[in-house]
């Protein structure tokens, strides 16, 4: 019997989507034991949910630090419950709390995490094989993983959840640990922006540094309320301070996956295309033929935003009214 | 009390090259010589950081800290010329086209170790080669430190550490006690330039070397969690299509129109 144990997480209340696909992904290794974490305050619901999405056990953390979010908590917690159902894999996500956890919680077991996964089999041998982006997108590198235990971390939005069954039964326990908080939150400060989120919108208009400065971003604002979508960016927009660093898509910014994003003045830099790849219809507007945008592009003009997106925007108010 | 710090930092490949100009061969990734390598920007981003609180604090001592197989002197070189006190190469074959990072992050505690006395340690929060963002956690588990990542900013306040960590949406304030470890992302800001006297300066300083017999590490192979069985270059197969008009304008308008056919809009 093969066991896996997924790190899961909460998102606004809910189950978070990280949970359901890592319990996928121990499924598509065939473990035949799933065992899930999951912290927050009253969280029996997402519990049974889990269950439902394919989980046999799960461990809960409804009150302290870890369920208000504290990593080193989780880490401590996580680590118990490895020591004590001894997993063949464990699994979790390269979110915000699974870039903290993950890594840490394999050196603690003596082993290291292999991060950012796409896509995972078994090979003849039944070893864990993984694919995961290398190089900021440039190279794929194929990975067997043979550590003692497994520890991954998956890509978010690299692999589909199962449908809920609710038909599924299994344990719902509330674990015991030893609280060891050494950097603690203090003050947590949000700067959401209005309207839909980046990452929910199903359309996104995304500028970078071809857009000159700040004011361009207006017209980009303009264009997504259009088409009800959100506005995204490139790091080098962020970073000249043209828009806050939450717009930033990408690598090390938020993974989108619309049904259209629109890059205007944006190189396609491979680190970029991490995080908008899986739009299902990516258009480029760019001044220069030979940008990598355009060989990642469903549809392309090449021109100068300024001329383009005035004349795009006017024609789509008469589509759309 | 002086306050002693150690920025991790690696040369990598520079993320810029173009993806055409990446090459794989015999299962390594390589660029042609034209290409110079860089440090790892973030890892520029974390001496920047160590800078920021010598300059608020002044009794303060950057050492750099790398490891790999092979440098470029004028490249590895450059921390110095920004304003670091001192350098460390852990330099060894031993080091070369490693996928697994644990022999390297046994090598950079043990020199943290062998050094002694440092109070914090900095790096960048993953490295734009492998993007693995393993090190730094590693070091501290290691260490047994506590971890604060992705900063944007860092105060020192006596033993106390105060860090601005970037969140998706917006930021929050973390409080630890030295030592510690700490990473840092590009919202920090752009590291500084070289002037010409930290260029002058940094020419004088000649890089500690050790190998890794001086590191007294204990490691074996069959520690290896990750073996290599390919890289591969992503396969991109879509087939663009570039809208034409008279002009920009109507390229723009025929762009609204396409999009509409296709029901996108
Ligand atoms: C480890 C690492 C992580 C990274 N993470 C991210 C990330 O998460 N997200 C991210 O975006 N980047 C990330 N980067 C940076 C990335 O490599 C690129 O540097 C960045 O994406 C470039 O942004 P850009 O396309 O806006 O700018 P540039 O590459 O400078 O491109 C600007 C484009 O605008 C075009 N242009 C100029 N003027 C006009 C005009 N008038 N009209 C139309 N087009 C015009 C130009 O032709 C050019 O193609 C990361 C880098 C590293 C090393």
């Amino acid at each position: 019997m093969t066991k896996a144990l997924v790190i899961g997480e909460m998102l606004n209340g809910e189950l978070g989507a990280a949970t359901f696909e890592g319990i996928a992904a121990a499924r598509i290794l065939d473990c035949s034991n799933v065992a899930v974490m999951i912290a927050g305050a009253s969280i029996e619901l997402a519990a049974e949910q889990a269950i439902f999405a394919g989980a046999d056990q799960v461990f809960t953390i409804s009150q302290g630090p870890a369920a208000d979010g504290e990593f080193d908590d989780l880490i401590n917690a996580s680590y118990k419950i490895a020591k004590e159902i001894e997993p063949e894999i464990i699994i979790g996500s390269k979110t915000i709390i699974g870039r903290d956890v993950m890594p840490r919680l394999a050196f603690r077991l003596g082993t290291i995490l292999v991060p950012d996964c796409m896509s995972l089999e078994r090979d003849a041998e039944q070893r864990i094989i993984v694919t995961r982006p290398t190089y900021g997108g440039n190279v794929n590198a194929r990975i067997a993983c043979v550590g003692q235990p497994v520890v991954i971390s998956l890509r978010p939005k690299s692999i589909d959840a199962m449908g809920l069954d609710q038909s599924r039964s299994g344990a719902i326990n509330e674990i015991e640990f030893t609280s060891n908080i050494r950097t603690r939150i203090i003050e947590k400060i949000e700067e959401k922006s209005e309207g839909i989120s980046l990452q929910d919108a199903k359309t996104v208009v995304a500028g970078g540094r071809g857009l000159g400065g700040p004011e361009a971003f207006d017209s980009l604002q303009e264009l997504a309320g259009i088409l009800g979508g959100a506005v995204g960016a490139s790091r080098a927009a962020c970073d000249a301070g043209w828009v806050p660093s939450s717009f930033q898509v990408g690598l090390t910014g938020k993974t989108v996956s619309p049904d259209l994003y629109i890059a205007i003045g944006i190189s396609g830099a491979s680190q970029h295309m991490a995080g908008c790849s899986n739009a299902k219809t990516l258009v480029a507007i760019n001044k220069d033929e030979g940008a990598n945008i355009f060989k990642e592009a469903r549809f392309g003009v090449k021109g100068d935003w300024e001329k383009v997106i005035p004349a795009f925007i006017e024609q789509l108010h008469e589509l759309i009214n | 009390m002086t306050l002693h710090i150690v920025v991790t930092a690696k040369q990598v490949v520079d993320p810029e090259t173009p993806t055409s100009a990446f090459l794989i061969e015999n299962n390594k990734v390589t660029t042609s010589t034209s290409f110079a390598p860089v440090i790892n920007g973030y890892d520029e981003q974390a001496v920047e950081a160590a800078l920021r609180i010598k300059e608020a604090l002044g009794d303060v001592v950057i050492t750099v800290l790398s490891c790999g197989s092979s440098f470029a002197l004028d490249v590895i070189k450059k921390p110095l010329a920004m304003g670091a006190d001192n350098l460390i190469l852990l330099q060894d074959n031993a080091f070369d086209n490693l996928i697994d990072p644990t022999l390297v992050i046994r090598a950079l505690t043990s020199a943290i170790q062998k050094i002694g006395d440092v109070d914090l340690v900095i790096s960048g929060r993953q490295a734009s080669d492998w993007d693995n963002a393993l090190v730094p956690m590693g070091i501290a588990e290691l260490l047994d430190w506590p971890v604060a990542t992705i900063a944007r900013k860092i105060d020192v306040i006596g033993n106390t550490v105060k860090v601005e960590r970037v969140l998706p949406d917006g930021y929050e304030i973390v409080e630890t006690t030295l030592p510690a470890v700490i990473t840092v992302s590009n919202e920090l800001g752009s590291p500084r330039y070289p002037n010409m006297r930290g260029i002058m300066g940094a020419r004088k300083i000649q890089p500690t070397i050790w190998e890794i017999n001086d590191l007294g590490i204990e490691y074996q192979s069959t520690e290896i969690a990750m073996e290599l069985i390919s890289l591969e270059k992503p396969i991109k197969s879509i087939e663009t299509e570039l809208i034409q008009g008279e002009d920009e304008a109507d390229a723009g308008r025929k762009l609204a129109l396409r999009l509409r056919e296709e029901r996108i809009i």
